[in-house]
């Protein structure tokens, strides 16, 4: 069933075919309804959008930039890093300055390379871990930390439908109810000023979805997949759960809103106390020292080895 | 029966392909053809979405976009 007499550029999955003006209508309503439905944006922020040149990222500061520009209590900026991923990481960086230079958008870029000495290239040819394991223990740790500085009340990211999907799956395999208990709409567990709370406008839009509204409005940049996203697990869930997707339209979001109904009970199950500092850096750790530390510490040995 | 020519372009392999198609065939039938999962992509025609059900012309200059990306 068609939406109206103008051509349809997508197809829902239970059938409707929506033309451009309606599809732009249908995605940016439901990125607003899910910003007011999980309270994910106050009257008064100032927020930063964790960006990373990618279609989604790019999605999400397209759509709260304009927010901000209507609401001037909502302040944006942008804030980057730079793994050091060579022919990877530097091409989507360019494409997130020309974007911000573009809108006047504040960006501040920081890398590992700057930040811990390496770039992710130079720690995988020293220690033999997943690259995904290293590399979102230093992101995620980068990020939290200089938004804290930039004194940003939140941090939003670009995750979607899919990706949350694909984690809620994992952390079932992995048997890692804990790990399933951080996630949701407004990521983690613990409400703690050293921090920020990072926020998922894209939470209920399927990645196909935040495509086509990027196609549309101009924000696809040529195909660019991370070259060590081979070795991840999450890759075969993705492939399993997007053939589940064909064979049975509508399977992401019964398993994202099913998990919406039991995420409470998990938070409140997984409700962390008091959270440690680092002995070593003073960022908030679950342990006494925190992984990044732990991992650097890892390299630093290993340096000392081979030299 | 007559035979259609297309042209592909495939954003994640960074290649393009010619493929004859029947006359009547529709989107769809180049992805089962391509083997390509129509959830993981979108698809372009002169800089327009167009959909699994639309039919395909002589000589279409047609994209298929990756909707997978990032790490």
């Amino acid at each position: 069933m068609n939406c109206c007499s103008q051509k349809p550029v997508f197809e829902m999955h239970s059938g409707e075919k929506l033309c451009k003006p309606h599809f732009t209508e249908y995605f940016e309503g439901k990125v607003f309804k899910t910003i007011r439905q999980f309270d994910l944006i106050g009257k008064e922020e100032n927020l930063g959008v964790a960006l990373s040149g990618g279609k989604d990222s790019l999605t999400v500061l397209h759509i709260l930039h304009r927010l901000s520009m209507q609401n001037p209590k909502i302040k944006i900026c942008a804030i980057a890093i730079d793994e050091g991923i060579h022919n990877y990481r530097d091409k989507t960086l360019e494409t997130a300055k020309e974007f911000c230079n573009k809108n006047s958008i504040d960006l501040h870029i920081f890398s590992y390379k700057e930040e811990f000495g390496l770039t992710l290239d130079e720690m995988l040819n020293i220690l033999d871990v997943k690259p995904c394991t290293i590399c979102g223990i230093f992101r995620r740790y980068l990020l939290n930390k200089k938004s804290r500085e930039l004194n940003f009340t939140k941090i939003a990211t670009g995750h979607n439908l899919d990706d949350e999907c694909q984690s809620v799956l994992m952390n079932q395999m992995r048997n890692d109810a804990g790990a399933s208990a951080r996630l949701g709409p407004k990521a983690g567990l613990t409400q703690d000023s050293r921090f920020v709370q990072r926020i998922k406008p894209l939470y209920l839009c399927t990645e196909k979805e935040v495509t086509a509204y990027a196609f549309i409005n101009g924000l696809l940049d040529s195909f660019n997949e991370c070259p060590n996203a081979i070795h991840s697990f999450r890759v075969q869930v993705r492939d399993n759960l997007n053939d589940l997707e064909n064979k049975f339209p509508g399977t992401k979001y019964s398993i994202v809103n099913s998990f919406l109904q039991v995420l409470p009970f998990l938070k409140e199950k997984f409700k962390s106390g008091s959270v440690k500092a680092c002995a070593k850096c003073g960022e908030p750790s679950a342990n006494d020292v925190c992984n990044a530390c732990i991992y650097l510490e890892k390299l630093k040995n290993s340096i000392i080895r081979v030299v | 029966m007559d035979k259609l020519k297309v042209s592909v372009f495939l954003d994640r392999d960074n290649l393009n392909k010619t493929l004859q198609l029947d006359d009547n065939s529709i989107v769809s039938d180049l992805l089962k053809e391509l083997k390509i999962n129509p959830v993981t992509v979108i698809v372009s025609r002169n800089n327009e979405l167009i959909l699994e059900d639309e039919k395909l012309k002589n000589n279409d200059e047609i994209k298929i976009l990756s909707v997978i990306s990032g790490g």
